[in-house]
């Protein structure tokens, strides 16, 4: 057992499955000798080599174009995204091609392909670099999508990932790359890859969310227990499919209902597991879902980005606002 | 397309010499036989069959021109080593450098009248510098407190682009509508008038800078695309995207290329004003490859001995801009030590303002974040702002940037 940062797991992930099948491929930009502008494909092409670890030309539609002829070859591609704000050249590829092709093959051309994407901001960096563009992939028919939250997931979810036979978007939370460590035990058995997970008990509110705000969630748990309410949070960890089933359990005991993400509030996430849990358990409720996210203007400067971005505060604000109701 | 906008059909200018000629003799590392030079890194002219420097000058306008380039090389690393400094102190929270590639950029910025049209990428601080855009401003991106808060249309400069290539479909869109203007081909030097897409190596990859070649020679746009080859995309080499001289590209889209020593001011002067001429005179694009070489990282963030040997760099560093043309003012009796002392003390001034601004810079209040979406404010943005705004005066002022959990909250974000 070893601990390490999500960085690190993420590494070890795409390491192991590249070692347990040979067609997996990587791809993307600055992925070879610099390891990835974070470092997640470092020292892989110095052991897989040119042919497996791909360096491409700068050009998203080409790096998930050639991605789609490389998977109807019997290819596993893992393509790096470097920023989520660079995914839209690709967007075309991705949701006419990548989404369809087993649909309109009628399964005669699977899409085994991982995109992963780092999202999200909080690191001060400049526009384009700080995007949640989950919607937009979770809204796609023909698209899996998931998003870790800390090492041990990122270990785990990058292999079954690329395991899966569909295609999946991977959203890794840039601000946690290198932030936290934890004990990756290798001989564990994983959870299943599109399964959401309670990741802290609670009573009297449930608390949803997935990637970089689980952190931010926790937290909130964790100020409101001082105040005597019991907050149950969700590490959705799956965006599409949704798995309804502890979301449900829980707000069936909890009747109150947050959801948190970083992306625009408007048609985002939050929009589909409000209209879910209230079709699904309305009489349970005792206040209305209430999401918390970015607001509905492009990313902001990096000086006001935290404020821009859901923080514990505003957490907190939305769970006065339930238990208020 | 008004009809007094003549299509010339001749894309194919003789200035811009023989296409796809293979490499022979020169080393390719410096560019090849194809290159355009006209002062060496020795700081000797040479002549050249097709681009000539200082032609209708008198000696002393000439002279006087290349120690404005002088300047201006200094004055635009001294903008760079600053910002590059104002970073490592934290006032910045990333720098994209433009060390070596002065001459690319001064001598095609130079280049450019008034009424023409810049389209950067990230890294043209020389260019905006030409363009009498104000350096402070050029840092509010790079320190987060703004997305860019120059008025392009101000100063004809557009703001910097950092999604690689979208610019220069913009830039040939701009010249589609100089040409329905009627603003090319007048031959009245205040009104016809060239757009610049500047790119670098690693772009040329992308499908829209492809696609704004299509587009600019299917309309004969008047549009230069300025692309500097720096050698490098982050960490990969030139290689990964082209491997032919990339100048050579221009052929198959049907318009000239030229290969021109991009740390060679007079040459990359010679070369963009030809280029600009031929766009303003309704002859259409050129594509202009200066050669040259990122002598930083890519940006602040990004450690080059990764990907690189420092040998690249040091054959590089024999190649400066700057220092080439210092050879050539000084032992030709064009520059005197007064002359270099007061550029030495304009770049202190420099960049002592650019200390002082940058730490003076206001932060971006959040709540303005709302106003600028949208030309016509919808009433929902308006309803959120006016939401966040109660929810911040629920902070009491003493307590304000301190949050529910005090400071220490593991969101990373408490206010
Ligand atoms: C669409 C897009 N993809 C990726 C990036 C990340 N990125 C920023 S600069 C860069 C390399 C650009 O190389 P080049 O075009 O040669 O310009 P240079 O930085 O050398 O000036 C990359 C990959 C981006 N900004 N936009
Ligand atoms: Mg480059």
């Amino acid at each position: 057992m070893t601990k390490m940062t999500l960085a690190k797991s993420l590494n070890a992930g795409l390491r192991k499955a590249m070692e347990d099948d040979p067609k997996v491929l990587i791809m993307g930009e600055d992925v070879g000798k610099l390891g990835g502008v974070f470092r997640i494909t470092d020292g892989l092409q110095k052991d897989f080599g040119e042919d497996r670890v791909i360096d491409s030309p700068l050009a998203e539609s080409g790096i998930i174009g050639t991605a789609v002829g490389l998977a109807m070859r019997g290819y596993r591609p893992v393509c790096e995204i470097q920023f989520d704000g660079f995914v839209y050249p690709a967007y075309d590829q991705i949701v006419s091609q990548v989404a369809k092709l087993h649909f309109r093959s009628q399964g005669k051309v699977p899409m085994p392909m991982v995109i992963r994407i780092p999202f999200g901001g909080g690191i001060g960096a400049v526009e384009h670099h700080s995007e949640s563009p989950e919607a937009q992939f979770a809204h796609t028919p023909g698209l899996k999508v998931v998003a870790c939250s800390n090492p041990v997931d990122g270990y785990w979810m990058i292999q079954q990932a690329i395991a899966h036979d569909d295609p999946v978007i991977f959203l890794e939370p840039k601000r946690q790359y290198h932030a936290d460590k934890a004990e990756i035990d290798e001989a564990a058995t994983p959870d299943p890859l599109f399964a959401s997970r309670v990741v802290r008990a609670g009573e009297d509110l449930t608390l949803l969310s997935y990637g970089p705000m689980v952190k931010v969630c926790l937290a909130s748990a964790e100020a409101a227990a001082t105040e005597n309410r019991s907050i149950e949070v969700i590490d959705l960890r799956t965006l599409s499919p949704l798995d309804m089933g502890p979301v449900l359990d829980s707000v069936r005991r909890t009747g109150r209902a947050i959801v948190a993400h970083e992306a625009h509030t408007n048609l985002g996430m939050g929009a589909e597991l409000a209209a879910r849990i209230t079709e699904e358990c309305f009489y349970s409720l005792e206040a209305p879902v209430i999401r918390v996210g970015g607001f509905d203007t492009p990313y902001p400067p990096a000086r006001v980005e935290e404020e821009w971005l859901p923080d514990l505060d505003r957490v907190m604000d939305a769970v006065d606002r339930s238990f208020a109701f | 397309m008004s009809a007094d906008v003549t299509v010339k059909r001749d894309v194919i200018g003789s200035d811009f010499g023989p296409q796809l000629v293979q490499g022979s003799g020169l080393d390719e590392r410096d560019g090849g036989p194809e290159l355009v030079q006209l002062l060496t890194p020795e700081g000797e002219r040479l002549e050249h069959p097709s681009f000539s420097f200082g032609e209708g000058l008198s000696a002393d306008e000439e002279a006087e021109k290349i120690r404005g380039f002088y300047r201006d090389m200094v004055l635009t690393r001294r903008i760079d080593v600053e910002a590059t400094a104002l970073q490592r102190h934290g006032e910045l929270g990333i720098w994209a450098q433009l060390l070596g590639q002065e001459a690319a950029q001064i001598g095609s910025g130079r280049a450019l009248r008034t009424q023409d049209y810049v389209f950067p990428t990230y890294r043209e601080h020389g260019v905006a510098w030409c363009r009498g855009v104000d350096p402070l401003r050029l840092l509010g991106l790079f320190r987060g407190v703004d997305q860019g808060s120059w008025d392009p249309n101000e100063n004809n400069f557009g703001l910097y682009t950092i999604v690689i290539g979208a610019q220069t479909l913009h830039a040939t869109g701009y010249a589609m509508g100089v040409q329905r203007d009627g603003a090319v081909g007048t031959g009245d030097p205040e009104r016809d008038a060239a757009v610049v897409a500047y790119f670098g190596d690693g772009a040329s990859s992308q499908g829209d800078v492809n696609e704004a070649f299509i587009f600019a020679a299917s309309y004969n746009a008047p549009v230069v695309f300025f692309c500097q080859n720096n050698q490098w995309a982050i960490s990969e080499p030139i290689e990964r995207q082209s491997r032919i001289p990339l100048y050579q590209r221009a052929l198959g889209f049907g318009f000239p290329g030229v290969r021109v020593d991009g740390n060679d001011v007079l040459a990359t002067y010679a070369v963009t004003q030809a280029a600009l001429e031929r766009a303003r005179d309704g002859q259409g694009p050129t594509f202009v490859e200066a050669y040259t070489y990122r002598m930083g990282a890519h940006t602040t963030t990004d450690d080059p001995t990764r990907y690189r040997l420092s040998s690249d760099v040091e054959h590089w560093k024999l190649k400066d801009p700057i220092q080439r043309v210092k050879v050539y003012l000084t032992r030709n009796g064009l520059m005197d030590q007064d002359f270099a002392d007061s550029v030495d003390a304009e770049a202190e001034e420099l960049g002592e303002k650019l200390r002082d601004g940058c730490r003076a810079m206001p932060d971006p209040h959040i709540l303005d974040v709302f106003d600028k979406v949208f030309a016509e404010q919808t009433e929902e943005l308006a309803s959120q702002k006016a939401g966040y705004s109660d929810y911040l005066d629920t902070f009491e002022p003493e307590h304000a940037g301190e949050g529910r959990a005090g400071a220490e909250t593991a969101s990373g974000g408490a206010r």
